[in-house]
């Protein structure tokens, strides 16, 4: 099985390829440069430096968010184009839950998250289950420190994974202490390598043209007039 | 029409509709599918670019599945894919831009970014040969514009608007008169059952100038329905509406006529949304009847956005060895050219 993985769901930008049990090839860059520039001619390098061409390929795998809606909707527009027409099947991997992967030995509450602005993350947790991770509350965005008061006792250690750590530092180790587990920015970018063999594992979306991005968030001015409407 | 003719995949998606064309010989059109969010928009009094770009993501390969399916074509017949690369929302753009590099990356296609506004100008072809020179009155909900051409695939803007876009204005006006949106349409009916006496400026601007603006004629109408319901005069909409139409449409028919004149074109044709217009239409139809000029209006189908135009415009840039790398953005600010 040739699987083609693409996560643009943030400023991370990944692909990788992977043939049966082996991943071929992983590209990953995080720059605050145009995805919709840049994803599709790193698509046709990393085939073709991986001597895959595009109608030899049998899933597409896309990290569905959360995250940047735009980022998000380019990542996700090319994948359904490319599953639709080539024929093949489309998964739907967390962006979150990707990143999680790079905490997989971890012993207590990973937590993934992206900075969703005004004190506000896009988070999720897991906990480790032999090698992989088993997810223990849906996706969601809340207010980090809140989020951080409430859930303080029911771990006793907390791996936070994200890029946008540095901005919550202070806020985690001042509500958790010791309970705060900190990584290295090594572990911060999401690996399409880890989104590849998620995709893999998962059972494909059955209708590939109602596919949508998780935004998890409601557009505002649907929000606003769903609000006005209940007054 | 002769069978090796190229048959072009148009994607149009820079406002609020979603739509794919098929196009063989850049006149012949053999699907043109679009789906409109307007009653998505309808509640927000117009178009939320965030709720357009949700939308498109999810109509995209629908509605390229109904194109080719309705053409009975596949993508191996298809021998390139334009799209819309700008002007228009970027986010809307985006998804079209990069559906159409998949689809070109996918089957190894060529890839023709094309102007929205070039798109809206060759929907004539469609319907019509066209004859150089000839000069393109562009209106719609973003554009009011005179382009002259003489050549295919040469384009001169001689005027343009400096503030509002007549579709704007009219848009505006329509909010004011509490009509429901899009406004335009509504504008044109009730004007056709009033009668012109309200008096509103008409911006001619400096002597030869092929420029409009519309914001003064807009704020006079804001500021008669104002000033009648502070006297508690009453006004009838009808005929503010037809006040208001006369006034868009005396400027645009002058300006267009006399242009057609100063550079002795051989057709005049009318593009975009506003196209739909009957006054605009009508008389348009009436200063060009005694003319050698030849007048040119398209169909609502083909003057509202849709994917046909996209499609005959590409099939331009697809003859003159235009070719888009996979690098191609969406560019809302993009000159307009082949
Ligand atoms: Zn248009």
């Amino acid at each position: 099985m040739r699987v083609l993985a693409i996560d643009s769901s943030n400023y991370v930008m990944g692909i990788a390829v992977m043939v049966d049990d082996t991943i071929v090839g992983e590209l990953i860059t995080n720059l605050k440069k145009n995805h919709s520039i840049r994803l599709m001619p790193a698509i046709e390098e990393l085939l073709e430096e991986v001597g895959v061409k595009p109608n030899e390929l049998d899933r597409i795998v896309v990290a569905e968010g959360p995250g940047s809606y735009t980022g998000l909707r380019i990542g996700v527009s090319i994948a359904k184009t490319l599953a639709w027409t080539l024929k093949i099947p489309l998964v739907g991997v967390s962006s979150l839950e990707v990143l999680a992967q790079s905490g997989r030995f971890f012993d207590g509450a990973i937590v993934p998250f992206f900075d969703a602005r005004r004190g506000q993350v896009y988070n999720g947790v897991f906990v480790k289950d032999g090698t992989r991770l088993m997810r223990k509350n849906e996706d969601q965005i809340v207010l980090f420190e809140e989020w951080l008061k409430q859930n303080k006792d029911a771990h006793d250690q907390f791996l936070f994974i994200s890029n946008d750590l540095l901005n919550h530092k202070e806020t985690i180790v001042e509500i958790l202490g010791d309970k705060a587990v900190l990584p290295p920015v090594s572990c911060a970018n999401a690996r399409p390598s880890e989104l590849a063999v998620l995709g893999a594992m998962k059972e494909p979306i059955e209708d590939v043209h109602s596919f949508k991005p998780n935004y998890v968030r409601m557009a505002e001015a649907e929000a606003k007039w769903l609000a006005s409407q209940e007054k | 029409m002769e069978n090796n003719a190229e048959i072009i995949l148009g994607i149009e998606t820079s406002c609020d509709e979603t739509a794919v064309s098929i196009v063989k010989g850049g006149t012949e059109v053999l699907s043109n599918i679009v789906a409109s969010q307007i009653e998505s928009h309808k509640r927000f009094g117009g178009v939320v670019p965030e709720i357009a770009s949700r939308h498109h993501v999810e109509e995209m390969t629908v509605i390229l599945e109904e194109a080719l399916r309705t053409a009975e074509v596949t993508m191996d017949d298809v021998d390139a894919i334009a799209v819309t690369e700008g002007p228009g929302l970027v986010g809307a753009l985006l998804i079209g831009v990069n559906t159409a590099k998949a689809l070109a990356f996918a089957h190894q296609k060529p890839l023709i970014g094309t102007h929205h506004i070039a798109g809206h100008i060759y929907a004539n072809q469609l319907v019509s040969e066209l004859k150089y020179p000839l000069l393109a009155l562009v209106v719609s909900g973003g554009h009011t514009e005179l382009v002259h051409m003489e050549s295919e695939g040469e384009f001169t803007l001689i005027g343009e608007t400096r503030d509002d876009a007549a579709g704007e204005a009219y848009d505006k006006v329509a909010r004011t008169l509490k009509l429901p949106y899009p406004g335009g349409p509504h504008i044109d009916r009730l004007a056709q059952e009033g009668v012109e006496s309200v008096p509103l400026p008409r911006a001619w601007l400096e002597k030869g100038s092929y420029d409009f603006s519309f914001s003064g004629l807009k704020s006079a109408v804001i500021n008669t329905v104002h000033n009648a319901k502070q006297r508690n005069e009453e006004i009838k909409p009808e005929d503010l509406a037809a006040s208001f139409q006369a006034a868009v449409v005396d400027v645009l028919v002058t300006k267009t006529k006399r242009a057609a004149e100063e550079y002795d074109v051989k057709q005049v044709l009318l593009a975009g949304g506003v196209a739909a217009n009957k006054g605009l239409r009508s008389s348009l139809k009436e200063v060009f009847a005694d003319s050698d000029i030849e007048l040119i209006i398209p169909p609502l189908h083909y003057c509202t956005d849709n994917a046909a135009m996209i499609a005959a415009a590409g099939t331009i840039g697809y003859r003159k060895g235009k070719r888009s790398s996979l690098q191609l953005n969406a560019n809302p600010g993009l000159e307009l050219g082949i």
